[in-house]
């Protein structure tokens, strides 16, 4: 509790924004799952270990269904461990989309591990993560 | 009308899997950073992308602030019948953007 | 569409002569990129610049001005006649008297010839035209032109570039002759050759011209940027196209 009312204070007052914590993450996560167990597998998570800027992270995430009627990716979750908020964006699958992929571009605050959780239609939760260096540009212009 | 760049194929064989590409110019200001003054930029993002094909519901995403300026998203679909491919994007400050493809399914 | 058609002819050869890396030791900004900002780039349906690149596609068939030309009216298709011609500005224009870089040429059109008002430095009007013409270049090689009148403004360049200034006392040279491919702050120090203008930067979430990223790096450097239309900036580009020559052009590129 006093932790939360320090960094919705620091918000205010300093001009960076507050940092996620794990501990945000891992209830961004628990929104999503309850208590159902994380199964390991299933989801290969592709982003370049080393980024050169933060602002455009290219990312893939594929998960292994035979996206039949009966067994196939309802659902997939991604998230972040650093950036101000936890969530990166939710996305919804059908068997219309013959696979799981989804191809695109993140923004990253700081070096970070990037969590991504596939919802199978058995109501099973698969995850991976990566972790991701992040550097910035030495030369930063000014706004104006 | 936004600036909208879709990439889908104009043909299709009926049961192929093609690779659908929409990319939007968008700010995605992400309600985080600072201003000149010092004061929080307000958040500006699309928050909302959903794409049809012949009004069924093919993909769905939710963005958060976490996805990257002119966002990009590429997914699968399954060729089933000739018809039309429709995108919506949706966000902060009442923004809505459509855009539409034709393909034929043999 | 039909920029996208000859693109992606282009496609295959210039990611060919790309992959080649230049025999004198000179790299672009793009072979100090990671694999995947290099396949973003490459992705014609995914390049971010692409949008901007549309934007111009539209930009060239309206109508503009009181004398209600558009660039098609005088330039047709541009894949004929704007070929080669972002790699070869900066140039002396004898119709204003002055060097001008592309953007500087695209507004000697709008004033001139379209009798519109003249489109704000780094504006999206300006920069997706910028981008469209820079595109007709793609694969071409840097060939500043033989003029005279250009020599004075490259020597200036040179000098500017070879300067030291700023809090930090450093000059162009120092991190891009000097010190190119070795890191500062994490980031790789490109060589510094303008191959990709108008370059879509992930920093700045934005296309942007090389005037752009010129000024960002004077204000990086701690030094104080100059004025947008101060003759510096043509100096240096001049300089830096000169130093470029004959490699070949990638616009719009990306780079981080």
């Amino acid at each position: 509790m006093l932790r939360r009312s320090f960094l919705a204070g620091a918000i205010t007052v300093l001009p960076f924004a507050a940092q996620a914590t794990p501990e945000a993450l891992a209830a961004a996560i628990k929104e999503v799952t309850g208590d159902a167990p994380l199964h390991e597998g299933k989801v290969a998570l592709d982003i370049p270990p080393l980024v050169e800027n933060g602002n455009a992270v290219p990312m893939t995430v594929k998960v292994d269904s035979p996206m039949t009627a009966d067994d196939h990716v309802k659902a997939i979750h991604v998230f972040n461990e650093k950036n101000p908020q936890p969530h990166v964006f939710n996305a919804w699958l059908s068997p219309a989309n013959g696979q799981a992929r989804i191809v695109t571009r993140i923004k990253l605050a700081d070096t970070q591990k990037v969590v991504a959780i596939a919802e199978t239609s058995k109501g099973e939760f698969w995850a991976a993560h990566a972790d991701v260096i992040v550097t910035i540009a030495a030369c930063i212009e000014d706004i104006t | 009308m936004a600036n909208v760049l879709v990439n889908a194929p104009k043909t299709a064989k009926k049961g192929q899997v093609v690779e659908i590409k929409a990319l939007i110019m968008h700010v995605m200001e992400t309600g985080f950073r600072p201003g000149t003054n010092g004061r929080i930029i307000p958040r500006n993002i699309i928050e909302d992308f959903t794409a049809t094909w012949n009004g069924r519901e093919i993909f769905r995403m939710k963005m958060s602030p976490a996805i990257a300026a002119n966002p990009f998203v590429s997914f699968s679909a399954i060729a089933t019948e000739s018809g039309t491919i429709a995108f919506r994007w949706g966000g902060d400050e009442g923004f809505v953007a459509e855009h539409q493809v034709a393909i034929t399914v043999t | 569409m039909r920029a996208f058609a000859s693109a992606a002819v282009l496609l295959a050869v210039f990611t060919g002569s790309l992959a080649l890396a230049q025999s004198d030791g000179r790299r672009s900004g793009y072979q100090d990129m990671g694999p995947a900002l290099q396949k973003m780039q490459d992705d014609d349906t995914a390049n971010p610049a692409m949008l901007f690149v549309q934007a111009g596609a539209t930009a060239w068939s309206e109508k503009a001005g009181a004398a209600g030309k558009s660039c098609a009216d005088c330039h047709g298709d541009p894949a004929v006649s704007m070929k080669g011609v972002a790699a070869r500005y900066p140039a002396f224009s004898r119709e204003a008297g002055r060097p001008v870089d592309l953007e500087g040429r695209i507004n000697l059109c709008r004033t001139n010839h379209q009798q519109a008002p003249a489109l704000a430095s780094e504006s999206d009007g300006l920069l997706a035209l910028s981008a469209y013409v820079a595109l007709q270049s793609r694969g071409q090689p840097i060939a500043p032109p033989n003029d005279v009148q250009l020599a004075v403004l490259r020597a200036q360049g040179a000098e500017i570039y070879k300067r030291r200034q700023g809090q930090l006392n450093l000059s162009c040279a120092n991190c891009h002759d000097d010190n190119p491919a070795k890191k500062l702050a994490g980031a790789t120090i490109p060589q510094g050759h303008p191959t990709g203008y108008p370059i879509y930067r992930l920093e700045w979430q934005a296309l942007g011209s090389l005037k752009r990223r010129l000024r960002n790096c004077v204000v990086g450097m701690r030094a104080e940027a100059w004025p947008y239309d101060a003759t510096e900036y043509l100096a240096l580009e001049s300089y830096l196209m000169e130093r470029a020559r004959g490699m070949a052009m990638d616009a719009p590129a990306l780079r981080p």
